[in-house]
């Protein structure tokens, strides 16, 4: 039930659609013109254009194009930097959800709505701000060059952190929702039992939300795969560096359609993957 | 009057603690009932606080609430906390956890201070000696029966190995050997509420807590787990506190029942002398019940002094025997009805509960009556009148002990 909630929080389109299908259907066949006609429309506005990336796919000539080593060195980065980033918002997504949910401080409301800016934020507003940051010249970017001599943008690590940047408030929201949804008083009995918070943390509460977790790991990591403002704009686009799949799509858009395409094409494979991923392992269990 | 032997709270199995304990649960009795008038003022045990493992006075204050209960204990002892719903029981059980912060008064336990708010002084509830079997167990859905039993002692920071074997000696005592591995979902109600109770005691608590251990369980189940539920309490030197609305529950598990209403004690005592001497309308209601131990041999009940009852279940072994002071039935001259439960006693004292009067009668089978106030009027009932009294075998209820 906690997986549940914990997806059904995200505002992305990952609504299972088996629990309530038999009603809608029922109900769709009382529906008014009036309403039923832009609803087709709809549907058809979403759809047609990937039936349309299917009908227009370089089928003969995909083999070649996938095995070139562009193709792959971005796919390879892609997938790279989205589990990393994916990795990050874990390591500190899972903690802020727990004190969103299981906190109370002032200002608790204000924190979390600004966890979730950058799920409305636009990701190249991201990209900007975090360069103003972390950039050679930003605030915490010139004590890092200085000091460290690490530089962020235009990597690699600038990439997983642009997608990061992304990604995580998906991963929070999730966690955060199961971990509503989870008893709390699990936690109490682990305390009777002489556990310290964060041992009750480690031992009941995070296996107890594990599904909701995944969930969110998931959707974060699909929604890192597709970034594309906030890492053009953090991390730039160099080959083998910092071009990863979308950035390689939009750049072959102008010069090998064909090639685009066909990138297109895995990246749609990816994302179906991950909803029926989503939907057999974790929508669907109770 | 000497009590009652046969009386569900001596355990005879108990033997050491029972006998310690039986006088200073007496001295202690008497001593909550005192603290009912002080319960306002502070009120510390002057008779048994020198042997009292058990020393609270639990204030906890809240937006349209207020508990205020002083609840003092011998080492063995068990108290259940009787009320209705919404009387503060789970308070005072979350309070004496550490789950809920005293807003006054003071926990003491063993001796050790727990908990003084006046002293700033909290004891978080994982460094408490308490152990805490909850309504509906919160077993740890992911981990197996023994795992869960294990938990415990593994973060009282013993190794995995020997906080295993150590539950599997727990589970193996519930009669749960076999159920080791199970997962709490797999578990029965009774299994269940059998691994929480390991889960509970494998903390070696000095305070055994129990929040209505056996509302979860349907009827049929609640028998066999209630009486092994109190041979684990008999067997359990500390303190144990348990919490119920049901007043059969309160009277066969514990020692000393606390009656509370909103948020405060309204009276203490044995099951006997509150059953024969209820303070309220609302206690008459609630703990109006006779409750017998003896020895069952088929439709016989023999309690360990020489009363027989006669009943109507076939048993066999230790039992208990009860009924409701409404089903006993008082008559001047000795009834010529089919009743085979007759006895002759005493009338030792009268009170008016309602519409009723609750009589106390001694003799040979100490019990409570309940009689109309025309009935007391006709037999002209007053402290130290004979009467015949009778129980139908029909309206006698026995089961397993």
């Amino acid at each position: 039930m906690s997986t549940r909630t914990g997806a059904r929080s995200v505002p992305a389109g990952a609504d299972g659609p088996s629990p309530g299908r038999p009603r809608r259907r029922r109900a769709a066949a009382r529906l008014p013109v009036t309403l039923l006609l832009p609803a087709l429309l709809g549907l058809a506005f979403l759809v047609l254009p990937l039936v349309g990336l299917l009908v227009r796919a370089p089928w003969s000539a995909l083999p070649e194009q996938l095995t070139s080593p562009e193709v792959w060195e971005a796919l390879r980065l892609s997938l790279f930097c989205a589990t990393a980033a994916t990795a990050v918002s874990l390591v500190l997504g899972v903690p802020l959800a727990w004190l969103l949910a299981r906190t109370d401080f002032p200002g608790r409301r204000l924190v979390r709505a600004l966890v979730t800016l950058p799920l409305v934020l636009p990701p190249v507003v991201g990209g900007v701000a975090l360069l103003l940051v972390l950039g050679r010249r930003g605030i915490v970017g010139r004590w890092l060059d200085s000091a460290f001599g690490i530089t962020l943008p235009f990597h690699t690590s600038g990439v997983v952190l642009a997608e990061a940047f992304v990604a995580m408030p998906f991963l929070v929201i999730s966690v955060e929702g199961a971990l509503r949804a989870a008893d709390p008083r699990y936690e109490e009995a682990a305390a009777t039992l002489g556990a310290s918070r964060l041992t009750a943390f480690r031992r009941v509460t995070l296996p107890l939300i594990a599904p909701g977790i995944g969930a969110g790991a998931v959707l974060a990591w699909a929604r890192a795969l597709g970034e594309f403002g906030a890492t053009i704009t953090f991390a730039g686009n160099f080959p083998g560096k910092t071009q990863t799949m979308p950035l390689a799509v939009y750049l072959a858009m102008e010069r090998d359609p064909e090639a685009a395409i066909a990138l297109s094409l895995v990246l749609l494979l990816v994302s179906v993957a991950v909803l029926v991923g989503l939907r057999d392992r974790w929508m669907s269990t109770p | 009057m000497t009590p009652r032997a046969e009386h569900a709270p001596e355990h005879p199995e108990a033997q050491g603690p029972a006998d310690a304990e039986g006088p200073a649960g007496r001295t202690g009795t008497t001593g909550t009932t005192g603290t009912t008038d002080t319960a306002t003022g502070p009120a510390d045990g002057t008779a048994g606080t020198a042997e009292a493992a058990l020393d609270a006075r639990l204030l906890v204050e809240r937006a349209g609430f207020r508990l205020d209960l002083t609840l003092t204990a011998a080492p063995g002892e068990v108290i259940a906390l009787l009320g209705p719903n919404g009387a503060g029981k789970s308070t005072a059980l979350r309070a004496l956890a550490g789950l809920l912060p005293l807003t006054g008064g003071r926990l003491r336990l063993d001796g050790r201070t727990l908990e003084d708010p006046r002293q700033h002084l909290h004891t978080p509830a994982e460094n408490r000696p308490v152990g805490v079997v909850f309504q509906d167990y919160l077993l740890f859905p992911h981990l197996s029966a023994l795992d869960n039993v294990a938990f415990g002692p593994r973060c009282q920071g013993r190794p995995k190995k020997e906080a295993r074997a150590e539950a599997a000696g727990w589970l193996e005592r519930m009669g749960l050997a076999d159920h080791a591995g199970a997962r709490p979902g797999s578990l029965s109600g009774g299994q269940a509420q059998r691994v929480a109770l390991a889960r509970a005691l494998a903390v070696r608590p000095r305070l055994l807590l129990l929040d209505e251990p056996l509302a979860a369980l349907d009827a049929r189940t609640r028998l066999d787990v209630r009486s092994q539920l109190r041979r684990h309490l008999a067997e359990f030197e500390a303190v144990a506190v348990l919490v119920t609305h049901d007043p059969l529950d309160a009277m066969v598990l514990a020692d000393r029942l606390v009656v509370i209403e909103d948020g405060r004690q309204v009276q203490a005592g044995t099951p006997t002398e509150i059953a024969r001497h209820p303070r309220t309308d609302y206690i008459a209601r609630l703990v109006g019940l006779n409750l017998y131990q003896g020895t069952a041999d088929g439709r016989r009940v023999t309690l360990a002094d020489g009363p027989v009852l006669a009943t109507t279940e076939e048993l066999t072994g230790p039992a208990f025997v009860a009924f409701p002071p409404s089903a006993v039935t008082l008559h001047l001259a000795r009834p010529e009805s089919s009743a085979r439960n007759v006895w002759q006693l005493r009338v030792a004292g009268l009170d008016l509960h309602g519409d009723q009067v609750r009589v106390d009668l001694t003799g040979e089978l100490p019990l409570a009556a309940d009689l109309t106030p025309a009935a007391a009027a006709e037999l002209d009932l007053a402290p130290g009148s004979a009467v015949w009294a009778s129980v139908k075998a029909a309206q006698t209820h026995a089961y397993p002990a």
